[in-house]
């Protein structure tokens, strides 16, 4: 065809040819080379990228602890409800990213198709509630509620319902026992917000998306306990969230039990006798202030007196806390929390505080001998102290002549207080102290009982009370100065004249402030789980302990048992000449004082009572009733605010409680067989081999079986209604309530 | 002369029997370039297997069946090695008649692309759908075209001894020739296949003789171009965002950057074996997009590892070694100007293909040769192996 010689290859494209085949080796070599590069030098590193590429994780949620009371029953356990949950990576697989199926599911649980769309949509920062805020890949909770014949529905056609499970799940349930309600101290649930999920991430108990955590209460004090840990599954998943392998798996752990000392029979009387004293006080007539008393609030501890372990407790207004249970609605949450409402979620044991009253001159008395003051010493008992022409007047102008101590403790005799604590400030130098520390014998013996600060029991958010002491009022002075100076006016009303006083002289402590202080009054204040722990060491000799109510945390398979001890804190200031001589007159409060009226008739012989009642006023408000008492064993402190004296509002209701714990009757007769707890439950329940804890049957409601078991023998005609008084007619009467003393300086409490 | 026997071989020679003509000392077995062939074919099956192992969970594009993509690479493969015998049996010089036609006629296909025939498949105008789940892109027949339509033009004189070198008038003849389809495909747009075009015309240039001044002159105004293409925005966004990508992947490893960042993370884990056929979690996990196409070499890199993946650049080395030495010992220069052209056509192909997934080039939609799945592609690859094999035929025995 041609005629070009094999030769006649010009040199040009040779040389070029070449150079093209030196390029193209090049570029390949360049191929290698950064195949090497990435394969073989950064290999490791990219495996690493690429394993954490596709991992997601599924939380199979940890079953919480129960609250078990010291015998076993449950307080706070799980049920299991039918759970019907969506799976939204089954959903996305479907054409029509499953709308067909969540209508279908929607018509068989009674929902409306958009409400079921809505609940299965994720949330982020644009999607109002209701959203699902957990994982993706975790299956997406529809209902809780859903009924045996729903959930086969759903099980038994599993083809129509692609990606819907229905499944049983543990749900927390408080179960309130015989009654026992116990909100206050079992607290509640609610889902973690993502702030604490952030900020326990790095802890060695992080929080998962799906989490509840405890909010108050035990539930919160003892969270970490109860909640487990849940199990994770590690799922390999391509790119778009689709399941292909299982990488690892940690199953879910439960939580540990929590045994407390709370014996749920005894919480019941004491919730029982706590609402129906406050019910009785309400239809009774107030003089002073000229209408039925308030009894708004109260509160009841009963402790063991040897370790501090709280038996029950109990504060008004209550509430049922299986409103949080699966999400607290709108509505009842503010029924809890609103403005209009009346705060039951305060545990009133530990949070409600209030002046002591005549409850608080153990501590007076204590300060006295501390100063030097002999306990036989006769001290003027008369019907009224004068100071700078104030009037302090003895209640109801009693006078008793000179008296010792323990006698002026019996009959709660104010004016021997007032003498004292005038005496002391005297000495410590009047308004203007000396120079070097003034002595505060008063102030420092109420520290020392442990006033002004938590007792520490294990329950969150306990308040600390308040002792008035110069310290105090120096503070309170300043941040208070300005609005008084600004309010305050020489002439003007009541609360205007004590503000331009406070103005010119409230950082000092005044002589009026001193006195009132001595009886319990002025700006006291106590909660009841503090006196709780200063009766119950007057009853065991002067040990003051740490109150605890967690009693031991078993493992869910029982084999480890880790048990709370009674913690001492401290001693009482006092010797035990002084505590015998205080419990002998706290005796005489009962047998002849002014608790008396209300112990008519019960076994002192054989069961002997101590008893302190306290009227404390309160500005603007009627006085809050304060009765505190104790036995070998126990100390039972009851408070009721706006409800009258100590022991006209209180009297009966104690006196219940201690008729159920050790088994007597209204008449005095004791039968064994109807106490509940004659002494301390000492033992944990018993732990079977599986690990569950055997909780004994609880009757429906104790509370009322004992008061009709009480009742019975003495009068055959008496039939009146449980709870309601047995032998006065007057269950209120004036013996023991004080009445403001006129010109009395005192600020609103 | 040999290019008689060449004539011969090609069917126009006596009949012989059987065995015999196949294992002649002149026959066409003998004479085939056997590297090539081989190569090509294990490459494909290579292929294969890795388009298999990218779609058999895809089961939104295998239509439920996971041997649909397996079956038909292999259909493709089938198709092309029918195709090469068909180019070698009717010989380069024959087609070199019929390159008007040729010409003709994958213009009017890539024209039929931009009519409303054409179909958008990954912002790139540049399918025909023909239904039944075949599609043609009519943009691989264009290189092909240009290559021979170039090497008509420049080695006419050439061959015919009038002249030493393509003249300038011929230079400027091939030039438009390869201009027109080229400006064609830039409408749809295919970038990719636009660059893999010039890369054509220079090795086409280079090989053809034509003067140093056309070269660079060629290489300036490509510089120029690029840079008017971007000053004038001629480009879309998602190619600019392809090219932001490539110098920065972790500029938004979720959206542009992703493609690239999927892709290294594969190949990277790959280490030297590689996670084993059917194991890599990228592949299953379905991590790296298109990647029974433009990225299969991360299926390779994944689960073959190094040996695997080098093994293919290997193979794809000893196409293009041997087709060099194809053109570098053909007499004539029109044999001389395709293979060049073929070269420079795999060569780029391959090395931007590969160099996207390793993160050292832009992210295009260019297939990696007879690997990649794609009938087109697979069909002009193989007509070109076709072609090769024509010259290495028909060059002369004394060697």
């Amino acid at each position: 065809m041609t005629n070009i010689p094999e030769t006649g290859r010009s040199p040009r494209v040779q040389i070029r040819l070449v150079v093209i085949q030196i390029l193209v080796l090049s570029l390949l070599g360049t191929l290698g080379g950064r195949l090497w590069y990435l394969q073989i030098r950064e290999g490791a590193a990219y495996a690493k990228e690429a394993s954490g590429n596709h991992v997601q994780q599924v939380v199979e949620p940890a079953v919480r602890g129960s609250i078990l009371d010291a015998r076993g029953v449950p307080l706070a356990d799980n049920e299991t409800r039918l759970v019907v949950s969506a799976s939204r990576t089954e959903l996305l697989k479907q054409r029509d990213d499953g709308k067909a199926v969540l209508t279908k599911l929607a018509g068989v649980l009674g929902m409306k198709p958009d409400e079921v769309a809505l609940k299965v949509r994720l949330c982020d920062a644009k999607t109002p509630q209701p959203c699902w805020n957990g994982s993706p890949y975790q299956p997406i909770p529809i209902t809780d509620e859903a009924t045996a014949k729903q959930a086969l529905q759903i099980r038994e056609r599993a083809e129509d319902f692609p990606g819907i499970t229905a499944e049983p799940e543990a749900v927390r349930r408080y179960a309130a026992p015989g009654n026992a309600n116990t909100a206050q101290v079992l607290g509640y649930l609610s889902p973690v917000t993502d702030e604490e999920i952030t900020k326990a991430q790095d802890t060695d108990s992080p929080y998962l998306r799906s989490d509840q955590v405890g909010r108050s209460g035990l539930e919160r004090q003892y969270d970490k306990e109860l909640r487990g840990k849940a199990g994770v599954t590690r799922y390999e998943v391509d790119n778009l969230g689709r399941v292909i392998g299982q990488a690892e798996a940690d199953a879910a752990q439960p939580g540990s039990n929590l045994v407390t000392s709370i014996d749920a029979r005894v919480q019941r009387v004491a919730e029982y006798e706590l609402n129906n004293a406050m019910k009785i006080a309400r239809t009774q007539f107030d003089k002073i202030t000229g209408e039925n008393y308030k009894a708004d609030s109260g509160a009841v501890v009963v402790m063991e007196a040897k370790t501090g372990r709280v038996v029950a407790m109990a504060s008004a207004p209550a509430y049922d806390p299986n409103v949080w249970v699966g999400g607290i609605s709108a509505k009842d949450y503010k029924k809890l929390t609103g403005k209009d409402s009346d705060y039951p979620l305060l545990n009133r044991a530990i949070q409600g505080q209030s002046a002591p009253g005549s409850t608080f001159k153990v501590v007076s008395t204590a300060a006295a001998v501390e100063a030097g003051y002999e306990w036989d010493g006769g001290y003027p008992c008369t019907s009224s102290y004068s100071v700078g022409g104030q009037v302090f007047k003895n209640f109801e102008g009693e006078s008793f002549g000179p008296i010792s101590l323990g006698r002026a403790l019996e009959v709660s005799c104010d004016t021997v207080f007032y003498g004292l604590a005038d005496r002391e400030w005297k000495k410590d130098g009047g308004i203007n102290p000396k120079k070097g520390e003034p002595k505060d014998y008063f102030y420092k013996a109420a520290h020392q009982f442990g006033l002004g600060k938590e007792t520490g029991l294990d329950l969150p958010n306990e308040v600390t009370g308040r002792v008035p002491d110069r310290q105090w009022k120096e503070s309170y002075w300043k941040a208070n100065k300005d609005s008084w100076c600004k309010s305050g006016k020489k002439d003007g009303s009541y609360v205007e004249k004590i503000a331009y006083e406070n103005c010119l002289e409230g950082n000092k402590m005044r002589e009026g402030d001193s006195i009132n202080y001595s009886i319990g009054q002025g700006d006291t204040l106590v909660t009841p789980i503090q006196e709780a722990v200063i009766y119950g060491a007057i009853a065991n000799g002067g040990t003051m302990y740490t109150p605890t109510i967690g009693k031991a945390i078993v493992s869910p398979d029982g084999r480890t048992v880790h048990e709370i001890k009674p913690k001492p804190k401290g001693r009482l200031p006092v010797t035990q000449a002084t505590i015998k001589g205080m419990d002998a007159a706290l005796e005489g409060v009962v047998t002849r004082g002014t608790a008396a009226w209300k112990f008519g008739g019960w076994p002192q012989e054989q069961i002997p009572l101590h008893a302190k009642t306290g009227t404390a006023e309160v500005y603007g408000k009627q006085t809050t009733s304060w009765l505190a008492t104790y036995s070998k064993d126990y100390t039972v402190v009851m408070t009721i605010a706006q409800a009258g004296t100590g022991s006209g509002a209180s009297g009966e209701a104690v006196r219940h409680i201690y008729n159920a714990m050790y088994g007597v009757s209204d008449d005095g007769k004791i039968d064994k067989k109807n106490a509940l707890l004659p002494t301390p439950q000492t033992g944990l329940p018993k732990i079977q081999a599986d690990g569950t804890i055997k909780a004994p049957k609880l009757s429906k409601d104790p509370a009322k079986e004992q008061r009709a078991s009480q009742q019975t023998a003495p009068n055959p005609g008496d039939t009146q209604p449980a709870g309601t008084v047995q032998q006065n007619t007057d269950p209120n009467r004036d013996t023991r309530r004080r009445r403001r003393k006129r010109g009395s300086r005192r600020m609103c409490t | 002369m040999t290019g008689a026997n060449g004539f011969s071989v090609s069917g126009y020679g006596p009949a012989r029997a059987g065995w015999t003509r196949v294992f002649a000392r002149d026959s066409l077995a003998r004479r085939l370039d056997w590297p090539i062939l081989l190569s090509a074919i294990a490459l494909s099956l290579i292929g294969s297997l890795l388009v298999f192992s990218a779609t058999r969970n895809r089961t939104e594009i295998n239509q439920g069946d996971p041997y649909y993509f397996l079956v038909r690479h292999l259909m493709n493969t089938g198709i092309g090695l029918a195709l090469m015998v068909g180019t070698v049996w009717l010989g380069h010089r024959t087609l070199r008649n019929a390159v008007p036609v040729l010409y003709g006629l994958s213009l009017l296909g890539i024209l039929a692309v931009l009519t409303p025939l054409g179909s958008t498949v990954n912002g790139a105008h540049s399918w025909i759908v023909l239904g039944g789940g075949f599609s043609l892109q009519p943009s691989e027949f264009v290189k092909i075209a240009i290559i021979l339509g170039m090497a008509m033009l420049l080695a006419a004189r050439v061959d015919a001894g009038d002249k030493p070198y393509p003249d300038q008038r011929t230079v400027l003849q091939a030039l438009g020739l390869a201009a027109v389809p080229m400006l064609v495909v830039m409408l749809m747009p295919d970038l990719g296949s636009v660059m893999v075009m010039v890369m054509i015309v220079l090795g086409v240039l280079l090989a053809s003789g034509a003067s140093n001044r056309w070269v660079f002159g060629l290489l300036a105004a490509g510089a120029a171009g690029a840079i008017a293409v971007w000053q004038l925005h001629i480009l879309d966004d998602y190619q600019i965002a392809r090219f932001a990508a490539f110098a920065n992947p972790s500029l938004d490893p979720a959206g542009v950057g992703y493609n690239t960042n999927q892709a290294r993370i594969a190949i990277g884990s790959g280490g030297l074996t590689g996670a084993g056929l059917f194991h890599g979690s990228q592949t299953t996990g379905q991590f790296v997009p298109e990647q029974q196409t433009d990225f299969v070499f991360t299926v390779a890199g994944e689960e073959l590892g190094f040996m695997g993946a080098g093994l293919i650049i290997v193979l794809l080395g000893v196409v293009l070694w041997r087709a060099c030495r194809i053109a570098r010992e053909t007499t004539e220069l029109y044999g001389t100007i395709v293979a060049a052209g073929i070269v420079a056509w795999f060569a780029f192909q391959s090395f931007e293909n590969i160099g996207m997934t390793l993160g050292i080039m832009p992210v295009t939609g260019l297939p990696l040769p007879f690997v990649s799945y794609g009938g087109t592609s697979m069909f002009a690859v193989w007509v070109a192996v076709g072609l090769l094999q024509s010259i290495r035929v028909q060059r002369p025995m004394s060697a």
